[in-house]
């Protein structure tokens, strides 16, 4: 920090610098949504994916467990839950809360229809169907 | 206090130490469900805990924000603030927004709320920290762009100073990209990769040009260090931090389902971003020993100190521990996860918000600094919430290998539940440490109160 590196320069490394890697990060966007297709399994965006989507958002359930490792550390991972415990697995579970098992965290009941199960289910393998470089490391989430 | 319009910072000051109260204690019955499984269930399940634990945190940090916006802008811009009464106003609205989700979330059932609100028109709802109500999503935009509008003007009018065009580029860049939140596509690769946007391009990006501004800010004046050199100093940082920090993005790509190239770029960008909360180190304790006065309020000093050797632990070290690719695929989603969030969170914007409070809130009650007595016990709740959350950060961060072996790594993997109930012991000591953060808040309240002689009198 010597009498030569002045404020001004720095205030300019700093604007050239953020506008720099700024538009790096958009080219990088960009070359993103391009390669998407390949690998986002969005050809098998159906209707009942998208509603289960919803019906996802709307109970909040990111709020006790991660989809694709993201969201709260409470409860098991759901992004290869389709694949770990299959479709019937998934909706006997779901009808099923709470276990009221003493001293165990519990899950809620939702009250959801037959047509809202299978969206949701629907949504579960389409997101367990998303090339994610192998992650996770097993089938356990 | 140099300008009457000051003044306003301080309800939000207080408005942000009553929020951060109930986060913490939200927190603590989350820690009690991680380990009894069924308490307060079904009156209130995890994930609403969660919600009201995690919107609180943003929200207070957001009222830290405006207010210390407030408190600095006239100051550095050597004018009153530009209104007073909007600022007020929004006060208010905000205060009010907030209370109502709240109360939204904890008394009526998400999937109504979500109905009541306008989840139908636009569905924004139900993604991590961007729980809000579309209502209340609309209500921060137009708070912030009324606050912006208000700081921006007031900085028109005066003085322009470095410290000052740093401060209003964090936060109309806090503003711009929260609109992401608002951006919801059916294709869930596409919505997480932009929901990053939100988060990491807050917390790694234009929110450490708020915490560098707010720091030098109160390092200019508690120090008597020549602005040039401080300010000199900001912009190195920031520099560093938006050039690490940007692309650093790729360290949340590696398997949501993008572009594997993420790994290479999300890997050695991220692995730089330690650098600047280094050089940020250095430059509170460079400043502090360079001082050219004794400025009376030594628990202010305390806190900005802290905040740069925090911010670097947990955001720097403890990001630093799972942000390679190789490393992150056994950690990702787990204790350790919440680990680096909870320190880098504290240390960094819980931490500098705290220290602009240390600093202003004597003034803004009409002394430079508060009697001994009261500093003492400000200093004593900086230790023991500190070194709580160094705790908490140790047993997330032991439960998070053990989750990791014993759940990823073993030959016989056990299944989530039942690892989670091999590692309970650290979820206790947690929540332990938890209990004594609470005590540390309850002293810093209580130093609020005591009165005492105090040596100097109001700038
Ligand atoms: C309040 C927290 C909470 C919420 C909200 C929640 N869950 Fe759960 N869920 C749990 C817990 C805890 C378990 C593990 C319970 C056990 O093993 O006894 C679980 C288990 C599951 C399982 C079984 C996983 C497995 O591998 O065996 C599925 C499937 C599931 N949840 C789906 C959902 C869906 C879908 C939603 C949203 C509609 C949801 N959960 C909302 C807490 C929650
Ligand atoms: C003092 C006692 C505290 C306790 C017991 C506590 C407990 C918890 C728990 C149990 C979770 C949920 C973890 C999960 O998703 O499974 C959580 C999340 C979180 N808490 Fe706290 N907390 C405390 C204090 C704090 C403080 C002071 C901060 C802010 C600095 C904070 C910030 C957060 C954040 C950011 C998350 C989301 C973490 C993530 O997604 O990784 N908490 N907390
Ligand atoms: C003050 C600055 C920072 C804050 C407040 C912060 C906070 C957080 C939070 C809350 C999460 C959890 C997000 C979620 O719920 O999914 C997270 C994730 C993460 N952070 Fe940070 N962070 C900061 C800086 C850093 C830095 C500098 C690095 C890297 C050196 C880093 C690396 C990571 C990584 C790799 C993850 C993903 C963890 C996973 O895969 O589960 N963070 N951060
Ligand atoms: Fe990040």
């Amino acid at each position: 920090m010597s009498g030569t590196f002045t404020k001004s320069m720095a205030r300019n490394i700093f604007y050239g610098g953020t506008v720099f890697f700024f538009l790096l990060f958009l080219a990088l966007t960009y070359d993103t949504n391009q390669a998407l297709p390949k690998r986002d399994n969005s050809q098998n965006l159906t209707p009942e994916v998208i509603a289960g989507k919803k019906i996802w958002e709307t109970r909040n359930c990111i709020g006790c467990h991660t989809l694709l490792g993201e969201g709260a550390y409470f409860a098991p991972e759901l992004g290869n839950v389709y694949v770990r415990r299959g479709p019937d697995f998934i909706k006997a579970w779901i009808q099923a809360q709470p276990t009221g098992a003493p001293g165990r965290r519990q899950m809620p009941q939702f009250h959801l229809s037959d047509k809202e199960l299978d969206d949701l289910v629907a949504f579960l393998k389409y997101a367990s169907e998303i090339n994610t470089a192998n992650w996770p490391p097993n089938i356990e989430g | 206090m140099q300008y009457k319009s000051q003044a306003v910072a301080k309800p939000y000051f207080v408005a942000a130490i009553g929020l951060f109260v109930g986060q913490i204690v939200f927190g603590l019955i989350m820690g009690l469900q991680y380990v009894v499984g069924d308490f307060l269930f079904p009156a209130l399940p995890f994930n609403v805990a969660r919600m009201v634990h995690t919107n609180l945190l943003i929200v207070w940090l957001l009222f830290g924000f405006m207010g210390a916006a407030y408190y600095m802008v006239p100051e550095e811009s050597e004018t009153e603030l530009y209104s007073p009464k909007l600022a007020i106003g929004l006060f208010w609205i905000f205060l009010v927004a907030g209370a109502l989700t709240i109360l939204g979330y904890l008394f009526v059932p998400y999937a109504t709320l979500a109905e009541m609100t306008g989840n139908d028109i636009l569905a924004t709802m139900g993604r991590e920290f961007l729980e809000q109500p579309l209502l209340t999503k609309i209500g921060i935009v137009i708070v912030a762009l009324g606050f912006l509008f208000n700081i921006s003007m007031t900085m028109l009018k005066g003085r322009k100073t470095a410290i000052s065009m740093v401060l209003l580029l964090g936060l109309w860049g806090l503003a711009i990209f929260f609109l992401f939140s608002f951006y919801n596509p059916h294709n869930l690769v596409k919505d997480k990769y932009y929901w990053w946007w939100v988060v990491h391009l807050w917390v790694e990006g234009v929110w450490e040009l708020i915490l560098g501004a707010l720091l030098a800010f109160v390092l200019i004046k508690v120090t008597g260090v020549d602005r040039e050199v401080i300010e000199k100093w900001l912009y190195v940082i920031i520099t560093l931090t938006l050039v690490t920090g940007i692309i650093g993005t790729g360290h949340h790509y590696y398997w949501i389902g993008a572009p594997e190239y993420w790994q290479w770029w999300g890997s050695v960008f991220s692995a730089l971003e330690p650098i600047p909360f280094f050089a940020m180190t250095v430059f509170a304790f460079n400043m502090v020993n360079r001082r050219r006065r004794e400025h009376p309020n030594k628990a202010a000093v305390l806190w900005a100190l802290g905040t740069g050797v925090m911010a670097f632990l947990g955001a720097g070290v403890w990001g630093f521990l799972h942000t390679l690719a190789p490393v992150n695929y056994y950690t990702h989603g787990s204790q350790i996860t919440a680990a680096h969030g909870h320190m880098a969170f504290y240390g960094a914007y819980v931490m500098v918000v705290l220290t602009l409070i240390s600093y202003a809130m004597p003034i803004l009650r009409g002394r430079a600094a508060n009697s001994p007595r009261a500093q003492v016990l400000e200093m004593w709740s900086f230790w023991l919430m500190t070194i709580a959350m160094v705790f908490i950060t140790l047993f997330l961060t032991a439960a998070g290998i053990l989750q990791v072996w014993l759940q990823r790594i073993s030959t016989a993997p056990l299944s989530f539940m039942a690892t989670q109930d091999q590692i309970s012991l650290f979820y206790w000591l947690r929540e332990i440490s938890g209990v004594i953060f609470l005590i540390g808040l309850v002293i810093y309240l209580i130093s609020f109160f005591v009165k005492g002689e105090s040596r100097v009198g109001a700038q």
